[in-house]
């Protein structure tokens, strides 16, 4: 191989300072620092969850005892969800991504986004004191009144910390908003924008709706706490059940944010690797669409035991099932792209079948819990936990690893070693299933969620459950250590290793600080890829191959 | 089912509904995955990059294929909605109860009174083929009474009274579980349900040192607690008799018609204010925070006693 230098201005080396990376605008640079935080965060989260897992070897629970138990599976869903999984995407391949699959320079507001960071690194490191300080027990949806007036945790330092994330969330999100409304080179009308797109979009409307929800949530919790207005509290005349409202008019939002750019990746990942457009393109559009705003309609169905009446339970079941049929839709679609296509197996790939596969499990068991007489069972046991961990580990979490492999040589301009990825792609599906699977025969068994002991009946199903846990975490821990290594002794990647058709792979691997020396001019749909002899057409109108 | 590692004992008329529904429901899950995985593996195999196989002709019009699969979930997707919103009609429409319990949740205990005064923690007797009505409230947090193989789960809210139904049909104990976060020892509120047969019921029931019934105990307290000085046929305040009003509809001074259930007779007493019987001053005052709950149930007991007791001849 003749050495074709890394291009001296990527954005990489352009500056080597630390300041040039504590101070940089470059959406790319800011990309890698989120990255960084999300990384340190999951890993955080991880190590909770590993604690939970030993504990619960043992029905007796001894080796963590209720109250660090309690805090391990607060402290587990906190950091996960706002730390890890709403930023996960958007904020890294989002980042990095949004400017070069649409032609831009940089997003709309590179000063918003380096505060973005910023601000998402306050909140962690007030997560991190409130972890440091002794922790949190409500659980993360913090329950009223246990959260107001019965814990003895730092329930205001957590809910302060949630509250400042927020900032972030909606700070990235509006840069996305504007970004994707203004910034599109000529020729990128809507329906040619890549599906990543679409989906980072459909996810940055619902955090700019959902996100105040949870501030003025949190707003309301620290005026009962501090100032004594009864407002989720009985005994000073509140309604508990108006904080879960609230709270799910947030929350079950927020699951779209975390799963939808995961669809994007999804779409991007499969129709290369099966050389092939997308089935029904459009349609895929549309479908984000509709989950983003149908989510809103769906959240009472958290609360079908809560004390809401008969009629919202009927209401809100029906709103569940409706918003399954456009999920229902991209899994169809997904799969019909793989029809006639001429399909490798590259780790990138391996991921997004596997997130196919456990999204799909996933959704059919939110069926199961959208139908009111098996949710008065099952709800808050551990059917639930395996519902959410199939969509957000199965789901978000494959789609992350895919994405994460299948830019990696564009972000680094290095490829990592294949075998070994794709041995970490094959163990983290086997991995997830004898984790979680179980739990859903616990659920059904009525096993209740948060209990640090149960009866022994039902160690059986833990003890594989754990079992699977320790396989995820060899599996999770691999491609840290095989992607450092590909950073320094990995291949040239070249500017378009897989042959893929979105604007970001027109540039050089890794891009200059400026993306693009021109700006491209779209001429083609994405995903021009033919199956017949592998060629395509990228999307400023080169054919290849 | 019974006896399998994978699936709960069913012990009662709502768990033989609840998991026919779901067994019927898993053959649609497990219909669409096959249909899903099949063809995912079929095309993955068949159209592996480097195999033989056909890769022209691929369909253009695609929105038919969408139309059709996007009406087709639509359509099975109500079909599942109905059955479950039919049968959750059905089970949440309490029949008329044969023994109505009592269960006060705190931290970490569950509290039964039996109508004849009998008391228990964490354990609750009940007769098998009969409508047992519970009747839920809290003194601290929210907390969740479930038991797993009646399959009927009821979150108890504190500030009012939530109500579940079951009706036993195998004798047994079977585990009681808190389903909520209630802090520290939320795993180790659990309780045991002893379902017996009418005649073990009976001799279980004499052979608990019960003293008064409820409503005896309620009327004791209906006394001291002052109600009787306005609530009696002989005072010269004018409130309204309480007798027969539970179970009837009361018509409000704002308009509003509402059952007078355990839920409104609590917030009458806690929440003069805000739900005054029609015809009458507003003069109650609110015994908000000076009755405990468990004493609140027996007042409750009380006032249903003299509903009945006006029904008879």
């Amino acid at each position: 191989m003749t050495a074709i230098a890394e291009p001296v201005d990527s954005y990489l080396t352009a500056e080597s300072t630390i300041a040039s990376w504590l101070l940089t605008k470059d959406h790319k640079r800011i990309a890698l620092l989120f990255f960084a935080s999300v990384t340190a965060f999951f890993f955080v989260g991880g190590f909770a969850a590993t604690l939970i897992r030993l504990n619960l070897i043992n029905p007796s629970g001894t080796l963590l005892g209720p109250d660090l138990y309690n805090r391990m599976f607060t402290m587990h869903g906190i950091v996960m969800v706002w730390f890890f999984l709403i930023p996960s995407i958007p904020a890294t391949l989002g980042n990095f991504l949004v400017p070069l699959m649409i032609g831009a320079r940089d997003l709309a507001f590179p000063r918003l986004n380096l505060a973005s960071w910023y601000v998402f690194n306050i909140s962690g490191a007030m997560a991190i004191y409130f972890i440091v300080a002794g922790g949190v027990d409500t659980g993360w949806t913090f329950y009223t009144p246990y959260s107001t007036l019965f814990s003895n945790s730092h329930v205001m330092a957590a809910a302060l910390a949630v509250f400042v994330n927020g900032f972030s969330t909606i700070m990235t999100a509006l840069n996305f908003v504007v970004t994707i409304h203004r910034l599109r080179a000529p020729g990128m009308t809507w329906f040619r924008l890549p599906l990543f797109i679409w989906s980072i979009y459909a996810t940055s409307i619902v955090m700019l709706l959902a996100t105040p929800v949870l501030a003025m949530t949190v707003l309301l919790i620290a005026l009962e706490h501090g100032l004594g207005i009864g407002i989720f509290d009985p005994a000073l005349g509140g309604d508990p059940l108006l904080f879960q409202h609230m709270f799910w008019f947030y929350s079950h939002p927020a699951v779209y944010i975390m799963i939808l750019p995961a669809m994007g990746v999804a779409s991007e990942l499969i129709s290369c690797f099966a050389r092939r457009p997308v089935f029904g393109y459009k349609g895929m559009a549309y479908a984000v669409m509709a989950i983003a705003i149908i989510g809103f309609f769906v959240w009472g169905h958290h609360m079908f035991v809560a004390g809401i009446s008969t009629f919202a339970g009927v209401m809100f079941s029906f709103m569940s099932f409706i918003v399954a049929v456009p999920s229902a839709i991209k899994v169809f679609n997904w799969t019909a792209t793989l029809h006639r296509g001429s399909i490798s197996f590259d780790a990138p790939m391996l991921y997004a079948l596997s997130f196919i596969g456990l999204f799909t499990i996933g959704g059919l068991t939110g069926l199961n819990l959208a139908t009111l007489p098996i949710d008065v069972h099952v709800t808050g046991t551990y059917f639930v936990i395996a519902h959410f961990h199939y969509i957000m580990v199965g789901g978000t979490v494959s789609a992350f690893f895919g994405g994460l492999h299948y830019w990696w040589p564009k972000i680094t301009g290095r490829l990592y070693p294949e075998m070994w990825a794709r041995a970490a792609a094959i163990l983290t599906f086997l991995g997830f299933n004898v984790t979680f699977f179980p739990q859903f025969i616990l659920g059904y068994l009525g096993m209740p969620r948060r209990y640090y002991a149960y009866p022994p009946e039902f160690q059986v199903w833990n003890v594989l459950s754990s079992a699977g846990a320790s396989i995820l975490a060899i599996a999770y821990v691999m491609p840290l250590v095989y992607l450092g290594w590909s950073l320094l002794w990995g291949k040239q990647a070249g500017a378009n290793p897989w042959g893929a058709t979105g604007l970001e792979w027109r540039t050089t691997s890794p891009p200059p600080e400026h993306n693009f020396d021109r700006t491209p001019v779209v001429t083609e749909a994405p995903y021009r890829y033919n199956p017949e002899d592998g060629s395509y057409v990228t999307q400023d109108g080169v054919a290849n191959g | 089912m019974d006896g399998l590692p994978f699936w709960p004992r069913d012990a009662s008329v709502t768990a033989r509904t609840v998991d026919t529904i779901a067994i019927g429901e898993l053959v649609v899950v497990a219909l669409i995955l096959l249909l899903v995985f099949g063809m995912m593996f079929s095309f993955v195999i068949r159209y592996r990059r480097g195999s033989k196989a056909d890769r022209s002709h691929r369909a253009t019009k695609t929105w038919r294929f969408e139309i059709a699969w996007t009406s087709a979930t639509l359509v099975a997707f109500l079909v599942l909605f109905a059955f479950g919103a039919k049968a959750y009609l059905y089970l949440y429409q309490p029949p008329k109860a044969d023994l109505e319990l009592y269960v006060v949740a705190k931290q970490w205990m569950w509290k039964i009174q039996y109508p004849g005064g009998q008391r228990e923690i964490d354990s609750l007797h009940v007769p098998i083929g009969k409508v047992v009505r519970v009747v839920l409230g809290s003194e601290d947090v929210i907390h969740g009474f479930y038991i797993p193989a009646f399959r009927v789960k009821r979150d108890v809210v504190p500030g009012t009274y939530e109500v579940l139904w079951f009706e036993a049909t195998a004798i047994g104990d079977f585990r009681l579980e808190c389903s909520q976060f209630c802090g520290t020892d939320h795993a180790k509120m659990t309780g045991a349900v002893h379902v017996l047969s009418p005649a073990d019921y009976a001799s279980w029931l004499a052979s608990q040192n019960a003293g008064q019934t409820l409503a005896q105990q309620g009327e004791a307290l209906f006394r001291q607690y002052g109600c009787s000085g306005c609530h009696s046929p002989r005072s010269t305040i004018h409130a309204p008799l309480l007798d027969g009003i539970y179970g009837n509809y009361v018509h409000l001074a704002d308009g509003r018609t509402l059952l007078a259930d355990e839920r409104y007779i609590r917030d009458c007493i806690l929440l003069p204010a805000s739900q005054r019987v029609a015809g009458y001053p507003p003069v109650m005052p609110s015994f908000d925070g000076q009755i405990p709950e468990d004493d609140l149930m027996k007042l409750i007991a009380y006032i249903q006693s003299l509903g009945t007791a006006k029904e008879a001849p």
